[in-house]
């Protein structure tokens, strides 16, 4: 028998992550390394804990053998409950047949006895692939007071961004009248963040009734909302304020890593009122050599560095020999930059080896000319680049050179 | 790891706490930092259970509210079991336990933990030798052997004039020991006892029992010195790099050995990792004007100064300006902008204002008391 939880949180991580190409070749995209010690689930996870949701379902389906391994129990996120804590649902077989997820509103679809053991008041709906700290208390208290049924977070964004983005436009209650998906012309510059609160009940019902019109999306976006809104249903816009970012590509996920590194520190990640929670690997202390040179660098246990690094992000248990340089990078856990070699303006997976004298991407100063289109440059997990091999800006490396 | 479960592992959290007393005003020797991130005690309870050793009692005496803090419910260590796991055996835990002297005696009053346990045999340490030592071959030759008790030593220098506590063995060409000093007063290279012992349950219980009876208490003077009862102790050989922490200078000197790669490397092995209570800090910030050379950072710190030949503990703050050389630095302490500090210990919390200029000596080396302001 469980008792009733208020809240219950629905975490949304069996995407592929296609845009991040090389770095979710393996695992889902929820689980690709950020920020030095963290992976991106931590992020909605650490929000939930501190927020005082303890019930967290997390579905599953691309890759899921890094995500559920790192997951565990859910201790390192406090989510180990008696009752509730975080449950990894993967698609499963019932006595009508066996289905993947089909779309976000389907997955949740076929969750539903899940979410009813509890018999919640409200659903928290959240993405596993965006970079923020927020106290979704305080959006549930929101969407209580606005007698809402379902409530979006939303970031005012500049008008060029807005174009990007699922763009919600409200009245002066903030209640959403309207809601367009990348315009070409944005009627508003309010985002929305992929974040909902749900009444259940009505939620339950929309659920229900988009399976059975069986429009062939099953999306959040493309189906629930829309059908909500034409009903008349109450809808809110959240206003957000503070940091957040979607790392669902390459160049993001480097801008976001970066972001960590800015004087302003737009994201405070040693904030005691509010940690991010990690699963950890009992790695000793970071050592940093005589011939270190280190000037703003995010580095974490385990690593041990003798050469040189200049703005960028070292995960744990990395290696970067004497004469190695690596500036304006990230650099993913257990790998090793070998003697000589520069590593700039690259995002390096897990677990690689570069080799002596190997130079991964440019500055943006030195790559331009004819036909040179300049990006960062990135490998993949479990790489080697042989010594004095060469691995060009926007170039996405996936095996070994 | 495999199993071990006919072996308990039994640690004296408290034993020569007065050797550092600067460290164990305010806490008991299991609890000492250590390391960056580490406490003394987390290496006997890692090289338990990397040892297959899931069975755990810690024996603890004063001061040991932190180190209940540290250990908890031993989770850390994966000592949170149905079957064995971690036991907290503080004085006064059982009815007619009292506060304890010596090791036999701290035994007696733990007695009925030990007696309960399923285990065979009993490894018994303290918590001031800093190693990685796998109990597995010490417990087969122990079992082969014959002997009474299995003292682990290792080769070492002793120096009348510095160690403290030291226990120093002869040992004959059969490989059990013929003769036991301690605290001798002598210099020189010497079998230096680790205070770590492998004996059967029934041969503890016997000297435990009989020691009692006599109101012997010391397990060192009353056993291992007292010859005349004939015991079989047989010399096993820890050939790992070790440390002991006997004075607060061996203490300065064991941090900076960390700096030490083949020392670090022999500590922090990948196959037997040293577990200790994580803090979720975040990775450690470098500004922009930061300069660090040899030095060993643990997680949660944000250093803006320069800093060379230091152990850095989690979330310490170093102000822009500032210089820090041959330092161990504990938790949380926070040194402002432009100071220099130099041979310098703080305890956890220390603040040190702006400007502030602080310097001890390789030899004595300046300690600064927890929570300290400066």
């Amino acid at each position: 028998m469980y008792i009733k939880k208020e809240v219950v949180a629905m975490l949304l991580a069996g995407g592929q992550g296609s845009r991040l190409y090389a770095l979710t070749h393996d695992m889902a995209k929820p689980a690709v390394p950020f920020g030095g010690k963290y992976r991106l689930i931590d992020f909605p996870l650490s929000n939930c804990t501190n927020s005082g949701i303890d019930t967290v379902g997390v579905l599953t389906q691309y890759q899921p053998l890094v995500l559920n391994d790192y997951i565990g129990n859910g201790q390192p996120w406090d989510l180990d409950k008696m009752n509730g804590g975080v449950h990894v649902l993967p698609p499963y077989e019932s006595n009508s047949g066996a289905s993947w997820y089909e779309g976000t509103a389907n997955a949740i679809y076929q969750n539903i006895s899940f979410i009813e053991r509890y018999d919640p008041e409200y659903v928290v709906v959240l993405g596993g692939d965006h970079i923020y700290k927020m106290d979704y208390a305080k959006m549930v208290d929101y969407h209580k007071k606005m007698k809402a049924d379902l409530t979006i977070a939303v970031l005012d964004v500049p008008r060029s961004e807005a174009s990007r983005m699922g763009i919600m436009i409200c009245d002066d209650q903030m209640r959403v009248t309207d809601f367009e998906e990348k315009p070409k012309e944005p009627r508003s510059t309010l985002a929305s963040m992929g974040i909902y609160v749900f009444t259940w009940a009505k939620l339950k019902k929309y659920l229900i009734e988009n399976e059975n019109a069986n429009t062939g999306s099953k999306d959040f976006g493309k189906d629930i909302i829309p059908s909500m809104l034409n009903n008349g249903e109450r809808l809110f816009a959240y206003t957000f304020e503070g940091y957040w970012k979607d790392v669902g590509t390459l160049d993001s996920l480097w801008d976001a890593n970066m972001d960590l590194l800015a004087p302003s520190q737009p994201l405070d990640l040693y904030d005691k009122e509010w940690r991010i929670y990690s699963r950890h690997n009992n790695l000793p202390p970071q050592y940093i050599g005589e011939t270190a040179e280190i000037e703003n660098a995010m580095i974490t246990e385990g690593s041990v560095i003798h050469g040189k690094v200049d703005t960028s992000v070292i995960f744990g248990g990395v290696t970067v020999e004497e004469g190695a340089t690596v500036r304006y990078s990230i650099v993913m856990p257990g790998t090793v930059i070998k003697k000589g070699a520069t590593v700039e303006y690259a995002i390096v997976g897990e677990d690689c080896v570069v080799g002596e004298g190997a130079h991964i991407g440019r500055s943006p100063e030195e790559y331009h000319g004819e036909g040179k289109e300049w990006s960062i440059a990135v490998t993949g997990h479990n790489i080697t680049i042989s010594a004095g091999k060469e691995v060009l800006p926007k170039q996405i490396l996936s095996e070994s050179i | 790891m495999g199993t071990n479960q006919n072996v308990l592992g039994l640690v004296f959290a408290s034993i020569h706490d007065e050797a550092i007393y600067d460290l164990t005003k305010l806490r008991t020797m299991g609890s000492v930092p250590f390391g960056g991130r580490y406490r003394l005690i987390d290496f006997p309870l890692s090289n338990f259970v990397n040892s297959g050793i899931s069975q755990v009692g810690v024996i603890t005496k004063r001061n040991y509210g932190s180190l209940l803090d540290h250990v908890g419910s031993g989770r850390e260590w994966d000592l949170a079991r149905k079957k064995g796991g971690l036991h907290l055996l503080p004085p006064y835990s059982h009815t007619g336990s009292s506060m304890y002297h010596g090791r036999l005696d701290a035994l007696g009053n733990a007695w009925s933990f030990v007696e309960h346990s399923s285990a065979e045999y009993v490894v018994l340490t303290n918590c001031d030798i800093v190693t990685n030592i796998d109990y597995r071959p010490a417990v087969e030759v122990h079992i082969a052997s014959g002997a009474d008790i299995t003292a682990v030593y290792a080769k070492g220098y002793y120096d009348h004039l510095t160690g403290a506590a030291a226990t120093i063995f002869g040992i004959g060409g059969d490989g059990f020991v013929n003769d036991v000093m301690i605290d001798p007063p002598m210099t020189g290279s010497c079998n230096l006892g680790l205070d770590m012992f492998v004996m059967s349950k029934d041969f503890l219980r016997r000297i435990v029992k009989e020691s009692m009876s006599r109101n012997r208490t010391s397990l060192r003077k009353h056993i291992l010195l007292d010859r005349s009862a004939n015991y079989k102790i047989l010399a096993y050989e820890h050939t790992g790099y070790y440390s002991k922490i006997d004075s607060l200078a061996s203490f300065f000197n064991a941090n900076l050995d960390l700096l030490d790669a083949a020392k670090r490397d022999a500590l922090f092995r990948k196959a037997a990792p040293i577990f200790t209570k994580t803090k979720d800090n975040a990775p450690v910030r470098f500004g922009l004007e930061s300069h660090i050379k040899n030095s060993l950072i643990a997680d949660g710190c944000i250093i803006e100064g320069k800093v060379e030949n230091c152990v850095l503990f989690r979330g310490v703050r170093i102000g822009k300006g500032s210089v820090v050389r041959d330092s161990i630095i504990t938790q949380d302490t926070v040194i402002g902008a432009r100071c220099s500090i130099r041979n310098v210990i703080t305890d956890k919390n220390v603040q040190i204002a702006d400007e502030r200029q602080l310097t001890g000596s390789a030899g004595y080396p300046l300690f600064i008391g927890k929570g300290a302001e400066i």
